[in-house]
């Protein structure tokens, strides 16, 4: 059953917006420290806010993608278990031009939601 | 009837009078104590000895009671840390050959009830890597950075290895299995820095046939510096013995540039500028493959060891909403390897 609005996306950017436009000038001149905490707080607000919109659609593509790479079905979490072990012995190296573009694409969909600003 | 309890730094204060008096064999008065912010896993204190009216200003380095007794298994990049008697004389060491590191002056006793510490002269200048690369009074130190960080790292791997305590000797092959081990430990899949150190293993540099004292985390944040540039050189934890250009790998990666990311020497200059004054103050040849071959290392380094300070806080050993926070880092490292392993090789 879907949720009533605000959806996880909209709640969590209002909270970030009130953590960062009122709590944390108000913590900034009482405790300091406190201010910095809050300050990575409303970061990984942030990181979920993203996550909320981005995260399943990137899970799916991601999975995709795998299963295509590998030649098989499973969980992503199976797929990726493979991967990293085909990685480790060797079997794959950075001259498979279809690994990295699964690689790069996987990456480019966690950064947006990470941290969108990264270079 | 009320009990006092006394506070944490009450704690401090009295364990400190009692160690410092015995050091300066004085009646000693402890002021100013403070909680430094910052090193979520060290706990620094600043405060002034008075001693017959002089004023000594001074660093507490100090574990907190809980670490180590809680390291769980994921702590191992920690577990490699020197424990604070050793850094103590690895610092005191390089400080005699000449090396920019604060002056160490003696270590507390079980019986002053501090856990293990040591205490230093207070060096002036910050860490604070932001202000340092953007605030104008560092504009003219920001000019000569990258060449002290170079000459200083000269001297520090200049250091007599037979004045040093004993410590560990990590060469590639060993950090590789290391790292691999971590990832075994935490049990996700995570296949860049798979990739990564696959492709590290297959290029790993020869051993070193001259093994020379590594600080292990020599990188803008781990230095004090003022408006003339580097103070002095802090957090030697990690040092080991082993590869002279992992240090210079390490100051290098994107990290550690806090966005001046054009600038590959800790935000300050290139690598060109850093190599020719570690060379021009006695360090070795620097060979680019190797040192783009540490640089690929110590992305794969930073990338793990994000996820074990986010495993500190998930496996319950240190409930921390900052090191579980670091745990979504960990992909701004694969963003960067996986552009390393494509410029170069």
């Amino acid at each position: 059953m879907a949720q009533d609005r605000p959806t996880a996306s909209e709640l969590l950017a209002a909270i970030a917006d009130f953590l960062r436009e009122e709590a944390i000038p108000a913590l900034d001149r009482t405790d300091p420290r406190l201010g910095f905490q809050t300050r990575v707080a409303v970061n990984s607000i942030a990181i979920l806010e993203r996550e909320a919109r981005l995260g399943t659609a990137a899970d799916a593509r991601e999975h995709e993608r795998l299963a295509k790479l590998l030649g098989r079905q499973g969980t992503l979490a199976e797929l990726n278990r493979e991967l990293a072990r085909q990685l480790r012995a060797g079997e794959r190296d950075e001259r498979d031009a279809a690994l990295m573009a699964h690689l790069e694409a996987t990456t480019a969909d966690k950064i947006a939601i990470a941290n969108p600003k990264w270079r | 009837m009320t009990v006092h309890i006394p506070s944490e730094a009450e704690s401090v204060a009295s364990g400190l009078a009692t160690a410092a008096g015995r050091h300066f064999s004085r009646p000693t008065t402890i002021d100013g104590l403070t909680r430094q912010s910052g090193g979520a896993s060290r706990q620094t204190w600043s405060f002034d000895a008075i001693v017959d009216g002089v004023r000594h200003e001074l660093i507490l380095r100090r574990d907190p009671p809980t670490l180590g007794a809680v390291e769980s298994k994921a702590g191992s990049e920690r577990s490699a840390a020197l424990d604070r008697g050793t850094e103590f004389r690895v610092i005191r060491a390089a400080w005699q050959t000449g090396v920019r590191a604060p002056e160490v002056l003696f270590e507390l006793e079980p019986q002053d009830g501090l856990g293990e510490a040591f205490v230093m002269r207070r060096v002036g200048g910050i860490a604070i890597a932001r202000k340092l690369l953007r605030d104008p009074p560092y504009a003219v130190a920001r000019e000569k950075m990258a060449g002290q960080l170079g000459e200083i790292l000269a001297r520090i791997h200049a250091v007599d290895p037979a004045t040093l305590p004993p410590l560990d000797r990590r060469e590639a092959g060993d950090h590789i299995a290391s790292l691999r081990g971590l990832l075994d430990t935490l049990g996700t899949s995570q296949p860049v820095f798979e990739l990564a150190l696959t492709w590290l293993d297959r290029r790993k540099p020869p051993t070193t046939t001259q093994p020379v004292l590594v600080h292990g985390d020599y990188r803008t944040g781990n230095y004090l510096a003022d408006e003339t540039g580097v103070t002095a050189i802090l957090d030697w934890e990690g040092a080991h013995l082993g590869d002279p250009i992992e240090d210079l790998g390490w100051l290098c990666v994107k990290s550690w540039r806090f966005g001046a990311i054009d600038k590959p020497a800790g935000g300050f200059g290139s690598r060109e500028q850093l190599c020719k004054a570690y060379e021009s103050a006695g360090g070795i040849k620097v060979d680019p493959a190797r040192a783009h071959w540490w640089e690929v290392f110590g992305t794969v380094r930073w990338g793990i060891i994000c996820h074990t300070q986010a495993w500190k806080h998930l496996s319950g050993a240190q409930k921390s909403m900052e090191l579980a926070s670091i745990g979504r880092r960990a992909v701004e490292t694969e963003v960067d390897l996986l552009q390393l392993l494509k410029t170069g090789g």
